[in-house]
C-alpha cells in the first residue's frame, strides 16, 4: 500500500535562505510521525509545503499518493491542519467556528451539526459552545483548534507544535486526547520541540536541522543507539573522572561545569563504580531520554 | 503569477462567513450610514446651502442639497469598500489569521481574496440601500428608478474593494494605510463631482477627476436619483467594470506575492 506521506529530495529555498534541504522521509498509515528539530530548522516550512501553502522549489512531495501541484484541492480535502497559530474567529461562537469551517469542506449542515457535538464532546467543551471563541482560555482554544481541524474526518492530521504555550495540565490533557486519536488509528504529523511529547507520542520521527534530516528512526531505538541508555550527570567534577572515562570508552559531553556520561544500561557495576567514586557533590543518575538525543545531535548552543 | 483556475463558486462560503461575522455587529455598522447624510443633510442644507444657493448641472438646476445627496451615497460607497479590503482585510490576515486558517482547508488563496473583495462590494450595496432610504424619505431620491443604485454601488463597491486590496498586498504594517487614504481616497472625495461641479476645475485638471473611479459612481448616483448627469451612463458603466476586473486581478497578484512564499 502508498504511505499517506512521500517526500523525496524535499527543498524550500527563499530568497537567500535554504529553509528545507533536500528532506526525504515517509509516514505509512496510521503512524504517529514526529518532525522534530531547533527553531528555524525547517520543520513548519515542511508541513506548510505538505498542506500546499508554500509551493516546494524542488523534489517530490506526494500526499495520498496525490501531486500536491496538481492535486491540491482533493489533498486539502482529505486532510486536518492544526496551526501554531490561532486562527480562530474570536468574534463567533465556538460552536459557529466548527459550523463555519465545515462549511469549506462543502460539509452538509446536519452533518457537521452532528459532528460538531461529537467533537465538542470529545474534547469537553460542550458546556462552552455558545460562548465566544474571544473568552476562551489558552488551552480551549487550542483544544477547539484540534477539533476543528478534525470537523472533515481526515485521513491525516497535521499538527505544529499543538501544545507549545500550553499550562502542565492542559497539555497533559492534550496529549490524552492525542493518545486517544492515535489509537483511533489516524495517521499524524506532528511537528514539537518538546522532547518528552514526542518520545510519548511518536511511533517514529525525524530530528531536522539547518534544513536536513539528522536522524531517523523510533525514539527507543534513537535513545538507545545515541545515549546507551543511561545518563550521570556530575557537577564540578576533579581530572580523575575524565582519566577513569577515557580508559573505559564511555561516551561524554563535557560542558565545563557539568559533565554528562553516557552510559549502557546492562553495566550497572561500571555505573556504580563511577557513582560511588566520583559522585561527590551534585549527581544525578537517570535513564536517558530522547531530550539527551536532541541536545547531542543539535548542540547546546543558542539558536536565535 | 496568478491563478484563476483555483476560482470556484466555493468563495461564496467565505462571503458567507463574513455575512455571519457582519451579523454580529450589524447595529453599530449600521448607525454610520444612517446617520451621517442626515449631518450633511443639515450641515450643507441649512448651513452652506443657504450660501450657494442652486447649481446648474446636466441642464437642470438643483438646490444645493439635492446635488450632492447622491453624491454622499457614492462617496459611502467608496469608503466601505475600501475600508473593508484596506483595513478590515489586514486586520483577518494579519491579527487574526484568519486566511491561514482557511488556507489549510480545500479554499484557494484566489478564492479568499475574491471573497473578500464580493463581500466588500456587498457591504457598500447594503450601506447605499441604507442611505437611498434615508435620503429618499427626504425626497432626494426618485423611486423606482434610485433602486438601481444599489447594483450601480455593488459595481462601484467591486472597483475600490480592488484597489483596497492591491494596498493589502503591499502595505508592510496597518498604519501605512493612511499613505493611500491620504494620496488617494480623499482627493477623490473632494475633486470628483461630488460637492461641486468638475467643470469648476481648471480645464487641465478635468480630465483627471473624470478619470477617477468616485467620478463615475458619482455621475451613476446623479443619474439614477435624480435624472441628471453629465457623462453618459454607458461611459461609466462601461469604466467602473473595466477598472474593477483590472484591480481585481491586480488584488489576487498582489496578495497572492505577500501570502504565498
Amino acid at each position: 500500500m502508498d504511505p499517506i506521506i512521500n517526500v523525496k529530495d524535499l527543498t524550500k529555498k527563499f530568497k537567500d535562505v535554504t529553509a528545507v534541504d533536500g528532506i526525504s522521509f515517509s509516514v505509512e498509515k496510521g503512524e504517529f510521525f514526529g518532525l522534530l528539530g531547533p527553531n528555524g530548522a525547517g520543520k513548519t516550512t515542511t508541513i506548510r509545503m505538505l498542506y500546499g501553502f508554500s509551493p516546494p522549489t524542488d523534489g517530490t512531495l506526494e500526499v495520498f499518493g496525490l501531486d500536491i501541484g496538481k492535486e491540491w484541492r482533493e489533498i486539502k480535502s482529505r486532510i486536518g491542519v492544526c496551526q501554531q497559530e490561532n486562527s480562530l474567529d474570536p468574534d463567533l461562537t465556538v460552536s459557529q467556528n466548527l459550523a463555519i469551517f465545515a462549511s469549506y469542506f462543502n460539509i452538509p449542515k446536519e452533518t457537521a451539526l452532528q459532528r460538531s457535538g461529537e467533537l465538542l464532546e470529545f474534547f469537553a467543551l460542550s458546556h462552552r459552545s455558545e460562548n465566544k471563541v474571544a473568552e476562551l482560555s489558552g488551552g480551549m482554544a487550542r483544544r477547539l483548534t484540534l477539533a476543528r481541524s478534525l470537523i472533515n474526518r481526515p485521513d491525516l492530521l497535521v499538527l505544529d507544535e499543538p501544545t507549545t504555550g500550553l499550562d502542565p495540565q492542559s497539555r497533559y490533557q492534550m496529549w490524552d486526547r492525542l493518545d486517544a486519536l492515535k489509537d483511533k488509528g489516524l495517521t499524524v504529523l506532528m511537528t514539537t520541540h518538546y522532547m518528552e511529547e514526542a518520545q510519548t507520542l511518536c511511533d517514529r520521527l525525524v530530528i531536522v536541522d539547518h534544513g536536513k534530516i539528522l536522524v531517523e528512526g523510533s525514539p527507543r531505538d534513537l535513545i538507545a543507539e545515541h545515549t546507551g541508555g543511561n545518563v550521570i550527570e556530575i557537577a564540578g567534577h576533579e581530572d580523575a573522572v575524565i582519566d577513569f572515562i577515557q580508559a573505559h570508552d564511555i561516551e561524554y559531553d563535557d560542558l565545563e561545569d557539568r559533565l554528562i556520561l553516557y552510559t549502557p544500561t546492562d553495566a550497572a557495576d561500571l555505573n556504580n563504580t563511577i557513582i560511588d567514586r566520583f559522585c561527590v557533590d551534585k549527581c544525578t543518575y537517570r535513564n536517558a531520554t530522547l531530550e539527551d538525543v536532541f541536545l547531542r545531535l543539535t548542540g547546546r548552543e543558542l539558536r536565535e | 503569477m496568478i491563478r484563476l483556475d483555483a476560482i470556484s463558486w466555493r468563495f461564496l462560503k467565505v462571503w458567507r462567513r463574513n455575512l455571519i461575522t457582519y451579523g454580529k455587529i450589524w447595529k453599530v455598522s449600521f448607525l454610520t450610514p444612517l446617520i451621517e447624510p442626515i449631518l450633511y443633510i443639515l450641515a450643507f442644507g441649512m448651513g452652506l446651502g443657504v450660501m450657494i444657493g442652486e447649481v446648474r448641472y446636466g441642464g437642470a438646476t438643483l438646490s444645493y442639497v439635492r446635488f450632492i445627496a447622491p453624491a454622499l451615497i457614492a462617496v459611502a460607497v467608496m469608503h466601505n469598500a475600501f475600508f473593508e479590503t484596506t483595513y478590515t482585510s489586514f486586520v483577518r490576515m494579519y491579527y487574526q489569521r484568519t486566511f491561514d486558517g482557511m488556507l489549510a482547508t480545500p479554499l484557494s488563496l484566489e478564492e479568499i481574496i475574491l471573497a473578500e473583495i464580493v463581500w466588500a462590494a456587498t457591504k457598500a450595496a447594503a450601506a447605499a440601500a441604507i442611505m437611498l432610504a434615508v435620503l429618499g424619505a427626504f425626497g432626494y431620491v426618485a423611486f423606482p428608478m434610485g433602486l438601481l443604485m444599489i447594483p450601480a454601488a455593488f459595481l462601484g463597491g467591486l472597483a475600490f474593494a480592488g484597489v483596497g486590496m492591491v494596498f493589502t498586498g503591499i502595505v508592510p504594517t496597518i498604519d501605512l494605510f493612511n499613505l493611500p487614504m491620504f494620496l488617494f481616497i480623499t482627493p477623490m472625495f473632494l475633486f470628483s463631482g461630488t460637492f461641486f461641479p468638475i467643470t469648476n476645475l481648471p480645464e487641465w485638471a478635468q480630465p483627471l477627476a473624470v478619470a477617477f473611479p468616485l467620478h463615475h459612481i458619482v455621475e451613476l448616483a446623479r443619474n439614477l436619483c435624480i435624472g441628471v448627469h453629465e457623462t453618459g451612463v454607458l461611459v461609466s458603466i462601461g469604466y467602473l467594470t473595466v477598472f474593477s476586473v483590472v484591480f481585481i486581478l491586480l488584488g489576487l497578484i498582489s496578495m497572492r506575492r505577500r501570502l504565498i512564499k
